[in-house]
């Protein structure tokens, strides 16, 4: 790994040489070269180190901007009206000022991870050392930071190591943010091109943050066989103290995990969380309990349960502080980013906090030791406990019929509801005496509590709908398998060769937030679809507590139906946010494991590769933050398609590939320097779906790489036929742009297929050894 | 005439659609364009209307004014279904992306269109695309036939009752 700031100053040396006198010598950074591998091309890439890649990228697959609005509202010359091609008043045009946007979410979104990597390693070294080891998996994971090692060209070996690469992270995201301000970069193309930068970085930041906690808070290393845990409301008793955790940073509740084990009160209360600390509860203490994704939040602190709630950073709820006042649960937040106008007790005795929050003194504290967090939360949550006796903010039923009656039948709840939720006609039936209508709309809510601020009436409408849905609330009691890390080396060995030639149709991750268009089920439904069609699935985040909250015939959850291993038919739960980068690991590990391909600072090459052929795709269904759109970035510069649900059509940008123009669709063939035609293989880099049919479908075809075997795509064009006929109800439209030779033709869909094919004017073309990079080419042509 | 977004909080800008005060403006603007066509999104299956589904005025509609359908989503089914057979189906970031490509060919080989018709889209993902085309489609002109105002086409609905839509819609279904 190498050393930074290296600083030798000799103010006088006698020698036979001579007198030295005043000698100064800075290094920046000595490379020590522990790492045999060779130093690839682009180590510690800067903004246009990978400009080029990016442009071929961006030929290909050209953004579509879908404005949310006409105007630039940035500067103090705005706004500025961008519509019918004018300019703004510092020259930028719509198409760069979408792109900028763009930009500036990934920023945050990379900012936010990295500030939460740097956080956790900081807090890391100072309880266990610098020189800690990057344990991650053993034996089993012996290319621990695929990420970092692609990006950056060095190998981690300690949490000290990690420091380094998160300066260059924070440096380069700087950098990209200050291309953001007024009167920088001017071209929306440029500005793609460090979107995909900072996604890229976006990458290295959850890479660190993940593979320090593992290694520091022993979470799961790689384990396929990690404990199932409880998922849901319902499986949180009720009977005892309950401390609920909301947000991302697990230190906080790891402090309170310690205190209640170092104090014999294991078992006397309940540890629970929402959104991603909950995963990485779950991954530290396996008798912690997973709430459910971020939407959860309203409706399990309204039921009244938690008697502390300790907040830490990312997707929480900002008025979670108020929302907890009305169920007289004291706060506690433990993260300088989310201070919540609260008094910092950080310095004061515990059991003077503890007296002041019991007593109602203090609705909250702000204290930034982990380990005095976990003091006051346990010992406030058993003397609160009792005095609150789950006082709850949810009205009886008879409250929610007699106040429906005050409805206006106005509209502006619907009008205000992100999923235009038929509200007015649920609070009608509700007039007349029944809540079933209510009830309805529960799994379809994201729990935004829009309908609530819309309300002219001032009527609790979320809370009405979750006391309708109650009974389904208080059943939710699943398994989510905890999250279990990287993909071990061992597992990549064994599925490099099928997923490369095609015969494990694919890789498809269910990632992201829980901005869900018609409710979680469909999470559920697709997972399944694909695990059962022996696609590899793996899950993190928000969805993947989603996908764990169905139950199958014989009442089994996903994570029971299937195995945690990273093989066909696998359903594969890497962890929390920051674990996506294990996803991107796999694919990096393909190249660089299973076909040998250099890892070290060799991004360009090791992004081809996985674009040509390793069939992964990204799936957000629910994706609303802009750390899932930095994630989203991540995955396009490394070649790997993300789809988004409908409400990802706002992140404004689509990069859309054109199946209908033969001309983008040529490779080089690495073989004989030759163009071939490959198809639209994968036609898409981002992408919104308008429902989970047409999602089904994409997905299945957005797996086919134009390095597939005959074998392999005749099994990925069976899926994507099969699902097109049964959820379309018609053969698909392109099959000949994926059928190459007559051996790529599915054995079962023979006839079928070649009367189509005449019809289309097929001909066959040959399967390359595809690149898009020239310098890869072994022969050149003559 | 003022109109105010569906969705309270969607504020578009300076540019927002005309509204369609009358049903025969639609008509007008179909008979003058060259090369209309009609998007279709999968809320048409789902939307009632006049005792079947809004899709089945779309065939309806689809056959008298002769305008080449796009289905969106899984909507080819519902077409199919019903004996109908749509010029294409693709998702509906793949007709925005299309329609603002001046060479183009449209998705009958005739050439680029000039007026595009939505109808059955969720609300924020037709506003988006429709956003898309005001900026970056200069030969075109937009229409929504939904039953709530789209600032980002060209022409609009304003928020009507369902029954007044249906009544518009039926209008313009005789008229066309």
């Amino acid at each position: 790994m190498s050393e930074k700031g290296l600083h030798v100053k000799i103010g006088e040396l006698k020698s036979d040489l001579g007198l030295i006198k005043n000698l100064e010598l800075s290094v920046g950074r000595i490379v020590e070269e522990k790492w045999a591998e060779p130093m690839g091309p682009t180590p510690f890439p800067s903004l246009t180190t990978l400009r080029e890649w990016d442009m071929k990228l961006l030929q290909r697959y050209k953004p579509f901007y879908l404005p949310f609005c006409d105007v630039c509202c940035l500067c103090t010359f705005g706004k500025c009206d961008l519509t019918g091609g004018k300019r703004g008043a510092c020259g930028i045009d719509m198409a760069a000022q979408q792109s900028r946007i763009v930009l500036l979410a990934c920023c945050i979104g990379a900012a936010t991870h990295t500030g939460h990597a740097r956080h956790l390693v900081e807090h890391l070294i100072e309880k266990y050392g610098r020189r800690m080891p990057l344990d991650v998996g053993g034996l089993n994971i012996q290319v621990e930071a695929p990420v970092t090692r692609l990006v950056c060209g060095v190998k981690p070996e300690t949490l000290g190591d990690l420091e380094d690469i998160l300066d260059y992270v924070e440096t380069q995201i700087t950098h990209c943010l200050s291309v953001c301000h007024t009167g920088q970069e001017g071209n929306n193309l440029d500005f793609e091109s460090k979107v995909f930068q900072v996604g890229m970085l976006d990458h290295v930041g959850m890479e660190v943050a993940d593979i320090a906690q593992i290694a520091a808070c022993n979470f799961p290393k790689g384990d396929p066989d990690a404990p199932l845990v409880d998922l849901g409301y319902g499986t949180v008793n009720i009977e005892k103290p309950v401390i609920l955790c909301i947000g991302h940073n697990v230190v906080p509740s790891v402090g309170i995990i310690d205190y209640m084990k170092e104090n014999g009160l294991d078992g006397e209360i309940e540890v629970c969380g929402l959104c991603c600390t909950a995963h990485d509860i779950t991954r530290y203490y396996n008798r912690g309990k997973i709430i459910g994704p971020i939407s959860w939040q309203l409706r399990f602190i309204r039921s009244g349960v938690p008697d502390v709630v300790v907040l830490d950073e990312q997707c929480i709820r900002t008025d979670a502080l108020y929302e907890a006042q009305r169920i007289k649960a004291p706060v506690i937040v433990a993260s300088e980013k989310n201070c919540m106008g609260l008094p910092n007790r950080t310095n004061d005795p515990a059991d003077a906090i503890v007296e002041d929050l019991v007593s109602g003194k203090a609705l909250g504290a702000l204290i930034l030791d982990p380990e005095k967090v976990g003091e006051v939360a346990v010992k406030v949550a058993l003397k609160v406990a009792p005095l609150r006796k789950k006082f709850k903010a949810i009205p009886e039923v008879d409250e929610v019929l007699q106040k429906a009656k005050e409805c206006r039948q106005c509209g502006d709840c619907r009008r205000a509801c992100p999923q235009d939720l038929h509200i007015p006609e649920a609070m009608k039936v509700a007039m007349e005496g029944s809540l079933a209508k209510l009830a309805d709309l529960y799994d379809l809510c994201v729990g935004c509590g829009r309908c609530e601020e819309a309300c002219p009436a001032g009527l609790q409408v979320h809370s009405f709908i979750v006391k309708a849905g109650e009974k389904k609330l208080k059943e939710e009691t699943y398994k989510v398998r905890a999250g279990r890390g990287p993909i071990q080396d061992v597992e990549i060995r064994n599925v490099g060769s099928p997923i490369v030639l095609g015969e494990i149709p694919g890789v498809v991750a269910f990632v992201g937030c829980a901005n869900y268009p018609n409710g979680g089920l469909e999470v559920a439904e697709m997972v399944r679809e694909f695990a059962s069609r022996r696609y590899i699935v793996v899950t993190s985040g928000c969805a993947a507590m989603t996908a764990g909250m169905y139950r199958n015939e014989e009442g089994k959850t996903p994570y029971e139906e299937f195995t945690g291993e990273f093989t066909a038919g696998g359903l594969v739960n890497v962890g929390s946010c920051v674990a996506n980068a294990h996803i991107a690991g796999a694919a990096i590990k393909i190249a660089n494991i299973f076909a040998k391909r250099n890892l070290r600072a060799n991004y360009e090459e090791i992004a081809d590769y996985i674009l040509n052929r390793v069939g992964a795709v990204g799936v957000a269904w629910g994706a609303y933050s802009q750390k899932a759109a930095s994630i989203a970035a991540g995955f396009w510069r490394l070649g790997v398609p993300v789809i988004v649900g409908p409400h990802g059509i706002k992140y404004r940008r689509m990069l859309l590939g054109r199946a209908d123009r033969e001309e983008d669709w040529y490779v080089y063939d690495a073989r004989t320097g030759e163009k071939v035609y490959v198809g639209p293989a994968p036609e898409h880099l981002f992408y919104a779906a308008e429902t989970k049919e047409e999602a089904m479908v994409m997905i299945a075809k957005l797996c086919m790489r134009p390095n597939d075997t005959t074998k392999g795509r005749a099994i990925k064009l069976t899926h994507y036929i099969d699902l097109h006929k049964r959820l379309y109800g018609t053969m698909p439209e392109d099959i000949h742009r994926f059928v190459r030779t007559v051996a790529d033709i599915p054995v079962t869909m023979k006839d079928e297929i070649v009367k189509i094919l005449e019809e289309k004017g097929w001909k066959e073309t040959v399967i390359p050894d595809p690149t898009l990079l020239p310098r890869l080419i072994r022969k050149k042509k003559e | 005439m003022a109109a105010e977004p569906w969705q309270t909080a969607e504020i578009p800008g300076p540019k927002k659609a005309s509204v369609i005060t009358k049903p025969e403006v639609v008509v007008a603007m179909i008979k003058r364009a060259q090369h209309p066509v009609l998007v279709v999104g999968h809320k048409a299956a789902e939307i009632d209307f006049d005792g079947g589904k809004l899709v089945d005025f779309v065939i309806g509609f689809a056959k008298k004014s002769g305008i080449p359908v796009v289905a969106t989503a899984h909507m080819i089914g519902e077409f199919t279904k019903r004996g109908f057979k749509p010029a294409a189906f693709m998702p509906a970031v793949d007709i925005g992306n299309r329609l603002v490509d001046p060479s183009w060919t449209g998705v009958d080989g005739k050439g680029q269109h000039d007026l595009a018709l939505f109808v059955g889209l969720y609300y924020y993902m037709e506003w988006t695309i429709l956003s898309g085309l005001k900026h970056f489609a200069k030969h075109l002109k937009t229409i929504s036939l939904d039953n709530v105002y789209h600032p980002h086409a060209s022409w609009s609905f304003p928020n009507l009752s369902h029954e007044e839509w249906v009544k518009n819609l039926k209008v313009i279904l005789e008229k066309v």
